[in-house]
């Protein structure tokens, strides 16, 4: 008998009983893909997560999606209303003959560019100094307590706005401006986090086996923080890309030269009484983008949560 | 109480002292130096050190701190570059207008929300549960100035209802009093100024109050859906209180404390979004005056706005942390 015969039926037996999937063997993998995706399948995540989707994909394929350069100016076709499908300009021209549609495209690629890179750097700093904060107590909990008391005592925006005025127009600074306020929600959350899972069994267990501080707090804290991060970053993600939406409205975003929704709002209100779908069209974008992260935000919240969406015995 | 309202404003003068340090430090560190901004391209070196004297700006970084500091504390923001009046001045003129706007919306908020969340939260699964958490999402997720843009191209553009920009007709009203316009012409008897005035002020109100409306919409909701498992209110309904007695003197009472807290961490949201919507509306509030005052570097007037939002933010919140314990006796402050 040779090695290649092993696998025979009866070894194949053997392993399915220690198998986590021996409870429902004969179950199909679609149905076992279903029932993993099942708490998923709600229709705030369904309808937010199809939106997030739609954005990325817009965002990725924007050169080839869009129908025109969204830098192509032709003033001959200024201000055009409209033309759904029987005008070369779908959604109409701004006041030097951009298509709308197409910054619009190019926009969506901004806003999630800058939203997503915020999001990540603000976690990355918040659930750092937050864990650590958490974790170590003491001097180093006081002076981070205090960096995030005298950060978050600024009105949120308000703070971007000074930096934004101060340094000038760049998407380094821009970005800089908005993870200033960002990561503190984290911060928040990693240190409560950390706090109670220093002193619970697994955290002095590692310790004793002779796990360093920070393996604990690699391998045993951040690990359990993933879930509210996931959460606090889908909303972030969406302030974030309201803020800069304002920010660029007021002039103080990314440089005129990129498209951005805020700065073709910018235009819009200065159109306002001639030509109304150069505010409508990117705000609605705007709208609809938050709209459907919010969405996906609070459905992942229901579901890693389930104390938040204790349904209610009501009344009447 | 009286301990603790001590040591709170002993906590909170390092934080004062630290932001007051972090506004000056963004103007220290900005690229450029403001005396080379301001003066024209044909200003001689002697022209540019002299102003830089002037200014103050020759003298080393802890010196120009110390005394920026005392004088801010004597109530001396320095002077406009632009305008040469005292920032002071300038924005205390303003914020009347800002104060406004915020209360009228704040009111709005209230007055829309807190019920919506009652009844959706009592009826968790209804029709009404569902119209409110679509106001709930709506409020949360529009951008508040791009509401007001389509709300004057609706309201003011197509229908012609209500005015887009401005505090007032111009020439209606009597002398300021206290500086809020429509209180001053209550006070003067004048209705027809106080109609004009509210006419001007509801659409950026509506515009600022939706993202808290909604906000406060979801808080309230889930804050009562939380009570509504209480012992208590068991106990009330076995009693045979009837349900409305129930939800609005038991239920909604213990539910104030969330729905306060929010209002405070929501009024920064609503200081800044009052920038962009006096801006929008073209309301002659302090928000306006900070980005016209970006837009022309006038540096002196950027960190005085700055600063007083900032302190306004402070103190709203120092007072909200006072407002819990009379609300709600459980919260002790002697620990």
């Amino acid at each position: 008998m040779t090695n290649s015969a092993l696998p025979t039926p009866d070894a194949q037996n053997v392993t399915t009983i220690d198998d986590a999937q021996s409870v429902m063997p004969d179950l199909p993998r679609r149905a076992r893909i279903l029932k993993t995706l099942r708490p998923w399948l709600k229709p705030k995540i369904v309808l937010g997560g199809t939106v997030v989707f739609m954005l990325v994909f817009i965002g990725i394929f924007a050169p080839v999606i869009a129908p025109y350069d969204p830098n192509g100016q032709n003033l001959i076709n200024a201000l055009r209303a409209p033309g759904w499908f029987s005008e070369p300009h779908f959604l109409g021209t701004d006041h030097v003959g951009r298509d709308i549609l197409s910054r619009i495209i190019y926009g969506a690629r901004i806003s999630l560019v800058i939203a997503a890179t915020v999001v990540v750097i603000s976690g990355v700093i918040g659930i750092g100094l937050g864990a650590i904060s958490g974790f170590f107590a003491g001097r180093t909990d006081f002076l981070i307590q205090k960096l995030v008391e005298v950060v978050w005592a600024f009105p949120p925006l308000l703070l971007a706005i000074a930096i934004m005025a101060f340094f000038g127009q760049s998407l380094l600074i821009l970005i800089v401006a908005l993870v200033v306020q960002r990561w503190i929600p984290y911060c928040r959350v990693a240190g409560g986090q950390a706090l109670s899972l220093r002193t619970r069994d697994f955290v002095d267990a590692a310790r004793s086996l002779g796990a360093s501080n920070t393996r604990i707090i690699t391998r045993h804290v951040l690990p359990n923080l993933i879930q509210a991060a996931m959460v606090i970053g889908t909303f972030a993600m969406a302030t974030a890309i309201i803020a800069e939406a304002s920010l660029s409205f007021l002039g103080l975003g990314v440089p005129p030269a990129i498209p951005t929704w805020g700065s073709m709002l910018a235009d819009g209100r200065t159109y306002i009484s001639t030509s109304w779908w150069l505010a409508l069209f990117p705000g609605l974008c705007i709208f609809f983008t938050v709209l459907g992260i919010n969405m996906l935000g609070d459905g992942m919240r229901d579901l890693f949560d389930p104390r938040l969406k204790r349904p209610g015995q009501g009344m009447g | 109480m009286l301990s603790y309202i001590v040591r709170r404003i002993l906590g909170t003068i390092p934080v004062i002292l630290l932001i007051s340090l972090l506004v000056f430090m963004l103007v220290q560190a900005a690229p450029g130096d403001p005396a080379d901004l301001l003066l024209s391209d044909e200003a001689t070196k002697e022209d540019i050190d002299d102003a830089r004297k002037r200014w103050g700006l020759d003298q080393p970084i802890h010196v120009q701190y110390g005394k920026f500091l005392i004088a801010a504390l004597q109530g001396d923001l320095g002077t406009s570059f632009r305008y040469t009046d005292p920032v002071v001045t300038m924005i205390v003129d303003r914020l009347p207008a800002t104060i406004e706007l915020a209360v009228v919306s704040i009111l709005i908020a209230l007055i829309v929300g807190v019920p919506l969340g009652v009844w959706a939260g009592a009826r968790p699964n209804s029709w009404i549960d569902n119209v409110g958490s679509f106001v709930g999402f709506f409020g949360i997720s529009m951008p508040n100035f791009w509401f007001g843009i389509m709300l004057i191209l609706v309201v003011s553009g197509y229908f012609n209802l209500l005015p887009s920009a401005g505090r007032s007709t111009y020439g209606v009203g009597g002398p300021p009093i206290t500086g809020f316009f429509i209180l001053d012409n209550i006070i003067h008897g004048d209705w027809n100024a106080v109609r004009d005035g509210i006419s001007y002020i509801i659409l950026p109100a509506v515009a600022l109050g939706t993202n808290m409306m909604g906000i406060l919409m979801r808080v309230t909701r889930s804050s009562v859906l939380e009570v509504m498992h209480e012992d208590f209110v068991r106990t009330a309904r076995a009693k045979g209180v009837r349900d409305t007695v129930v939800l609005w003197r038991h239920v909604v009472r213990n539910a104030l404390i969330p729905i306060i807290t929010v209002v405070g961490l929501e009024l920064g949201t609503l200081l800044s979004g009052s920038i962009i919507v006096e801006t929008v509306f073209s309301w002659p509030g302090s928000g306006s005056l900070l980005i016209s005052a970006i837009t022309s570097r006038d540096y002196p007037l950027i960190t005085g706005t700055v600063l007083t939002y900032t302190l306004a933010f402070v103190i709203i919140n120092f007072i909200i942390d006072i407002l819990y314990g009379t609300i709600d006796p459980r919260i002790r402050f002697d620990k």
